[in-house]
């Protein structure tokens, strides 16, 4: 057996090391370390509840958007509070706007690079995948501006991206009129020429109806764009192979509107979705250098987190949450699943969770996201309100489960003589990057990462890789 | 008299011993100045960083190297094999638990990344902290600071850091500090493109390192609410129009940056949102006294007022003011949409 320390891993979202043990040309055992702490609890104790709208956003750079949405969530559960439609919508459209970026983020500069590099040089594809080279290779160079372009979207509405306190318990800060709401439908018209004539070669509603396995092999067939070109390198190097999920996957359904979510709450598992209890979540500290409550893993509402960096036997920054005591994987093809989105469905019965498949259930994602955007910009009605207040009470609890681009995202807030008591986060990263818990289960990553081909000299294989960035991970979340 | 053009400048096209290296190391931060950084649109980031010369090691979001790469890099580096000319640290410095610095381990080495931020600006041409995180400690130093965080030459207004207040990266200049939370992509690639053309100097930064370019503005320059703050005619609530200062926390009137005057993308800015200024460009930004949405005050005076203008000038000013507003701001501040416009115009001074 051979023991490799991979990392750093450019081109995931903060700091990241993998300790792998390899045997016969194979990942054995993987072992997650999110090695930064930054101790966001800590801070917000003792703080006005409403200020944690200031700290959160700070958490992550890349998921702002989302921490904010989650906050707010929390404040407005504590205060007993709705927006009205209006804000409803806008919040929606900013949130959704981050995950759109987020997902193309994902695709051009942190996953698709990896093709382009030298250990494929020799491979019959290789003049293509040069399209998508690391630093200025030209996908990159008509992807940003492309991506500066329609987060203008967040200009008009929160002020600015990342770190906006514009979204509030009760709404968003900015209304809107018809002058505004006519830009955002042309930075939205522009987000779908960049996506059809480039991204997919093809229209939004065509993707958002693919719904068999044998349809997109044929869609994927024919035609330019580059999502046939990352469907055509996956077959190539057999992505579709490589990081099987957990077979548990999560949802607190996402955009919330009218009572209910455009995409489904709830558990995927054997083929079946039901429904998602709050109270099946506990979250393990025994491999975590954290201080350790003596009855075991506590629930979210009650939890602590306190560093402890000679906590025996830890060797990440990162809890382990579980759901009912096993490891669930978050994120678009998880929650595309839960959904019941056509695609995704037949892929998580043919080959489930995998490397190929997460990033397929992304460009999915994006696509009926914009359709739902054009439909929530042209919702908005100028004359009627965007935000409401009430006052928050001096002992309350507040809990807000949200999905962000990567996944399930839950605030717990604990409010006592006015000021916040406690206060608790498991972002989608912490539930698959954590570390093996106390009953030796691995992590959602830790277990996909077994039986992963080493090539001779490898140190930081590139299956490895790809599979970790499958995950887009986001370990700022994490360690929050 | 030829004017004192720098050596490098414009840099010929065919001059490779002009380009600059730049490597941008992720210390203790939210990635934010990064995925702000990418938010640049005119120019662009690659754009730019053609105009500055600038090629690029190694970036998070945007490198190549991963692992035994990355690490080759590193030692190419700390060899002096490979040039530095810029080195951009993003995110504070984590000295914690108890000066150890294990808070923030280098992936691969184990490394605590505050040696690592040290040993490479100790090589660099240029230091750059983008950011009020690794200008200052930012918000990663609120509350009780338990990772011990602090910027690369301040510990919030305190000069010093963990490089320490005799620092000088080797074109003699102090760590560079892009302060903003986050910053705008604008300040970035307008000091790194300076750089690269050798136009930055020492009278171009402020007392707490800034670039003067931005921050010799203040956020008040170009705030769109600037009517209703001249009659002090405020808002009460979030959404509301009027100005932000009486009641909603806002102190754009002393924060330094020139948002109002430059979009962020596109359009926006704090206040364009709808939402006051919080300071996030100034070396104490992470703790405040009194909660960010309300406007602390002293007598019904807000304690915070513009720093240059004697108070009671300022009282004075205001009292008058109010009494003054007309009847269209005083509405307006309140409304979420303008109520009342403004009325028929002759169209030529009166």
């Amino acid at each position: 057996m051979t023991r490799l320390i991979a990392g750093p891993f450019n081109r995931v979202e903060g700091d990241l090391e993998i300790r792998l043990d390899v045997e016969d040309g194979r990942v054995a055992a993987a072992y997650v370390n999110s090695p930064l702490f930054r101790g966001f609890e800590q801070i917000l104790v003792g703080k006005a509840p409403a200020d944690a709208l200031v700290y959160v956003p700070r958490i992550c750079g890349i998921c702002s958007v989302s921490q904010s949405i989650a906050a707010a969530a929390a404040l407005a559960n504590a205060q007993g509070l709705t927006p009205p439609e209006n804000g409803a919508h806008l919040q929606n459209i900013v949130l959704a706007t981050e995950n759109i970026a987020d997902h193309l983020t994902h695709f051009y500069l942190f996953f698709m690079p990896d093709f382009a590099r030298e250990i494929y040089a020799s491979e019959p594809w290789a003049e293509a995948s040069a399209r998508f080279r690391a630093m200025g290779g030209d996908a990159q160079r008509e992807f940003l501006p492309a991506r500066a372009a329609f987060l203008r979207i967040m200009g008009l509405l929160a002020g600015h991206w990342p770190h906006t306190l514009g979204l509030q318990p009760g709404g968003t800060t900015r209304a809107i009129g018809r002058a505004e709401q006519t830009r955002l439908l042309g930075h939205i018209a522009g987000l779908r020429r960049f996506l059809e004539a480039t991204f997919y070669g093809d229209a939004l509603e065509a993707v958002a109806a693919l719904d068999s396995v044998e349809v997109l092999d044929a869609w994927g067939a024919e035609g330019h764009g580059d999502f046939r070109a990352f469907l055509a390198f996956s077959r190539a190097t057999g992505l579709e192979a490589l990081g099987p999920g957990p077979g548990l996957c999560l949802s607190f359904g996402a955009y919330p509107l009218n009572g209910g979510h455009a995409f489904a709450h709830g558990v995927w598992q054997g083929g079946a979705v039901g429904p998602f209890r709050e109270e099946d979540i506990a979250e393990d500290h025994a491999r975590a250098w954290m201080v350790r409550a003596a009855e075991g893993p506590r629930p979210p509402s009650r939890g602590i987190t306190l560093p402890d960096a000679d906590a025996a036997d830890g060797y990440s920054w990162c809890k382990a949450p579980r759901l009912g005591g096993r490891v669930a994987e978050t994120g678009a093809f998880a929650r595309q699943l839960v959904d019941s989105q056509p695609l995704v469905t037949a892929l998580a019965a043919r080959t489930g969770s995998n490397a190929r498949n997460r990033v397929i259930a992304r460009a999915v994602e994006v696509a009926r996201l914009v359709l739902l955007l054009e439909r929530w910009a042209m919702a908005i009605r100028p004359e009627e309100p965007f935000c409401v207040t009430a006052p928050t009470p001096d002992e309350a609890r507040g809990t807000g489960m949200i999905e962000a681009a990567r996944g399930s995202l839950g605030h717990w807030l604990d409010i006592r003589k006015g000021r916040i008591f406690n206060y608790q986060i498991i972002a989608p990263t912490t539930w698959n990057f954590s570390p093996r818990d106390g009953g030796g289960q691995p992590g959602a990553c830790e277990a996909a990462l077994v039986g992963a081909p080493v090539r001779a000299g490898e140190t930081t294989p590139i299956a490895v890789q790809h599979i970790v960035r499958s995950f887009d991970p986001c370990m700022v979340c994490t360690v929050h | 008299m030829p004017r004192d053009v720098p050596p490098n400048f414009p840099p010929s096209a065919s001059d490779k011993r002009a380009r600059l290296t730049l490597f941008w190391l992720q210390s203790g931060g939210c990635g934010g100045c990064s995925m702000s950084l990418l938010n640049a649109d005119s120019p662009d980031l690659f754009a730019a960083l053609d105009v500055g010369r600038i090629d690029v090691l190694a970036h998070p979001s945007l490198g190549e190297a991963s692992g035994e790469d990355y690490h080759a890099l590193v030692g190419r580096i700390l060899s002096g094999q490979q040039p530095l000319d810029i080195l951009c640290v993003e995110g504070a410095i984590l000295r914690g638990p108890s000066g150890t610095g294990s808070f923030h381990l280098q992936p691969g080495t184990g490394k605590p990344v505050m040696h690592l931020a040290a040993e490479l600006a100790s090589l660099a041409r240029h230091v750059v902290a983008i950011g009020s995180c690794s200008a200052y400690g930012g918000i990663s130093a609120a509350g009780d600071n338990v990772t011990e965080a602090c910027g690369l030459a301040f510990d919030g207004a305190e000069p010093g850091g963990v490089l320490g207040t005799a620092f000088r990266s080797r074109s003699g200049l102090p760590p560079i500090n892009i302060a903003g939370c986050p910053t705008h992509p604008g300040w970035i690639v307008e000091t790194l493109v300076q750089l690269g053309h050798g136009t930055l100097g020492a009278s171009d930064l402020d007392a707490y390192g800034r670039p003067r370019f931005y921050a010799d503005h203040l956020v008040h320059h170009g705030c769109t609410r600037n009517e209703f703050y001249e009659y002090k005619a405020s808002a009460k609530e979030p959404g509301q129009l009027g100005c932000l200062m009486e009641h909603l926390g806002c102190i754009g009137t002393q924060v330094h940056g020139d948002c109002n005057m430059r979009a962020w993308n596109g359009e926006g800015s704090c206040i364009r949102g709808g939402y006051p200024c919080i300071g996030c460009t100034e070396p104490t930004f992470g703790e405040r006294d009194a909660p960010y949405l309300e406007t602390p005050k002293r007598g019904g005076i807000p304690v915070g007022l513009p720093t240059d203008m004697p108070k009671a000038w300022f009282v004075a000013l205001a009292s008058l003011a109010k009494a003054a507003t007309p009847e269209r701001l005083r509405k307006n501040a309140l409304a979420e949409r303008i109520a009342v416009p403004p009325g028929k115009a002759s169209g030529k001074p009166k």
